[in-house]
């Protein structure tokens, strides 16, 4: 058969980037303090745990106010910038996308130190605002990219046909070109979600006296005791986000179909 | 329908909310780094004067210069890892998977990229470690009588670390750059009476030259900067340039020779990139 070595190679390399993934549950269910072979019994204390912490339930209220305000002003933004890219043409639009964009390969400790100073230097208190600030602008940038699919795959002459039906330009965009993109919408939604949920180093820097889920975890990493918790956290984590994703790429793909056009790429 | 002179003033108009966004949160930032790095530190603030004392303190520190080149070393490493392993992927994906499965095996390559990034990168501690998976699993089958010492806590297991962390971003550029392809220019490479292996060489990889040189950038300038990694693995002990930039900033509170260090590394990384997009012009002009 075809490819056969190179089969076996991809699977292999699939398992050595979901081995990490696939010890969290091992040890979330061992009964055992420390993280290592040979495993203990099975238990499911360490659930019990986290269920019972009081700073772990505030820094998952807080998480979830910073993804959800974050992912739906990415998205909103985002529908800004796809919409204009896709449909008109302006002197340094390739520039402006460009600095839309850059937040994708810019390393994280830049844009969080250099918020940072700035937010110092004007007096602004840190808080969850300011992680709130800080993740719509790394978020900015996936969305917009999936927007862009959804508006690119738009065919034109559906909005004409509006408006030689007499809609305005504002009812023919809510009447025609939304439902179309509505898909691209919630998975931009869920996109900015899953990747502010996840954030660290904006959030570490950005929070003031906030605690955040990853701000949390990273802190209980240092105590040995608390280790078996966050392996128990981080199986909740990831499962949830596989759903989120799940979901996400759902959405796109149904987009993708409604508009006609051909499946390609991925959520990358 | 409109005209061209209102079709500029729509699309500006509906640009101005994302990019003022970008300008104020993102442009006037780097700025305000740039304008600090030649500025005098004060005590508690920042003398309004300008200066080049930071350059120089920073250009003419050994420790700058050594945390400044352990980081090019372990991304370059990284970046070598990431896309020599992540090349047979991409070309399994392309040419090996029917076209209805490919969105689903790149959906499986990325998510694992999304999920609880400091967790993964504790896991590698975990498994690396000394009591770790592969030592207490090799010890406790007889391979090895003590633990292997070269993967623990040091430069090699940031640079795993790293490579596992940024799997999906080496792939995805090659596998878009390999999916260009035109099929029949391979088929007559092969008609020529080119091998197998000839024609990789000769046609495919240089056409999948620009998804390399994307996704070495794409992987190279982010762990650069990667800050959690030399933190939880290296213990602290092992800084990278994110980490003397953040100590300079805030534990020591002396943003202008943070700001220098952070501009200069910016610039480094700038100056690197373009280079290597430059030596491999050649490749990126074939594809016009």
């Amino acid at each position: 058969m075809k490819g056969r070595g190179l089969r076996i190679y991809s699977i292999l390399y699939l398992l050595f980037i979901y081995a990490p993934i696939l010890l969290l549950p091992v040890f979330a269910f061992n009964s055992g303090t420390v993280i290592a072979f040979p495993l203990k019994g099975f238990t499911t204390e360490w659930f019990a745990q986290m269920a019972g912490n009081a700073t772990l339930r505030r820094a998952i209220a807080n998480s979830l106010t910073i993804a959800v305000s974050a992912s739906v002003l990415a998205t909103c933004l985002g529908i800004f910038a796809a919409r204009a890219v896709t449909r008109f043409r302006f002197p340094g639009k390739g520039a402006i996308s460009g600095l839309i964009i850059l937040p994708i390969v810019l390393p994280e400790i830049i844009v969080a130190m250099s918020l940072l100073v700035v937010l110092l230097s004007i007096g602004i208190r840190l808080s969850l605002l300011t992680v709130i600030l800080g993740h719509t602008l790394i978020c900015m940038p996936y969305a917009t990219l999936i927007l862009t699919t959804a508006f690119n795959a738009l065919d034109r002459s559906l909005e004409e046909a509006a408006y030689d039906l007499g809609e305005t330009r504002l009812s023919a965009f809510r009447l025609v070109i939304l439902p179309l993109v509505m898909p691209g919408i919630v998975s931009s939604l869920l996109m900015s979600f899953t990747i502010s949920l996840d954030e660290f180093i904006i959030a570490f820097f950005l929070a003031g006296n906030e605690v955040t889920l990853p701000t949390y975890i990273f802190s209980q990493l240092r105590f040995p005791a608390q280790i078996p918790m966050i392996m128990a956290l981080g199986t909740v984590l990831v499962l949830f986000s596989i759903l989120m994703l799940t979901l996400a790429e759902y959405y796109r793909r149904r987009g993708v179909a409604r508009t006609g056009a051909r499946e390609s790429g991925g959520l990358l | 329908m409109a005209g061209n002179r209102s079709e500029t003033a729509q699309g500006l108009t509906l640009i101005t909310p994302p990019l003022l966004y970008s300008v104020l949160v993102l442009a006037a930032p780097l700025f305000t780094i740039l304008a600090y790095s030649f500025l005098k530190d004060g005590y508690l603030t920042v003398i309004r004067e300008f200066t080049l004392e930071n350059y120089v303190q920073v250009w003419g520190d050994p420790i700058f210069r050594r945390i400044m080149l352990r980081s090019l070393g372990v991304a370059a490493m990284v970046t070598l890892v990431t896309v020599v392993l992540a090349f047979p992927v991409a070309y399994f994906l392309s040419f090996v998977v029917a076209p209805e499965r490919k969105a689903l095996w790149l959906f499986l390559i990325t998510i694992p990229f999304w999920t609880s990034y400091l967790i993964r990168v504790f896991l590698w501690k975990v498994i690396l470690g000394y009591n770790g998976v592969i030592n207490s699993g090799l010890l406790s089958i007889g391979i090895i009588d003590e633990p292997l010492t070269f993967i623990l806590y040091n430069v090699n297991s940031m640079v795993i670390t790293l490579a596992h962390a940024y799997a999906p971003f080496a792939i995805l550029p090659i596998f878009v750059a390999l999916e260009k392809i035109d099929r029949p220019l391979l088929e007559a490479g092969r008609d020529l009476g080119e091998n197998r292996l000839m024609t990789f060489w000769r046609v495919t990889l240089p056409l999948a030259m620009p998804g390399v040189v994307a996704a070495s950038l794409i992987v190279f300038i982010p762990t650069i900067g990667d800050y959690v990694t030399p933190e939880l693995i290296g213990g602290g002990k092992i800084p990278m340039v994110a980490n003397m930039i953040q100590v300079q900033m805030l534990a020591l509170d002396n943003r202008p020779l943070g700001a220098a260090m952070a501009v200069t590394a910016m610039l480094v990384v700038a100056v690197l990139s373009l280079a290597f997009v430059l030596v491999n012009r050649r490749f990126l002009k074939v594809q016009r």
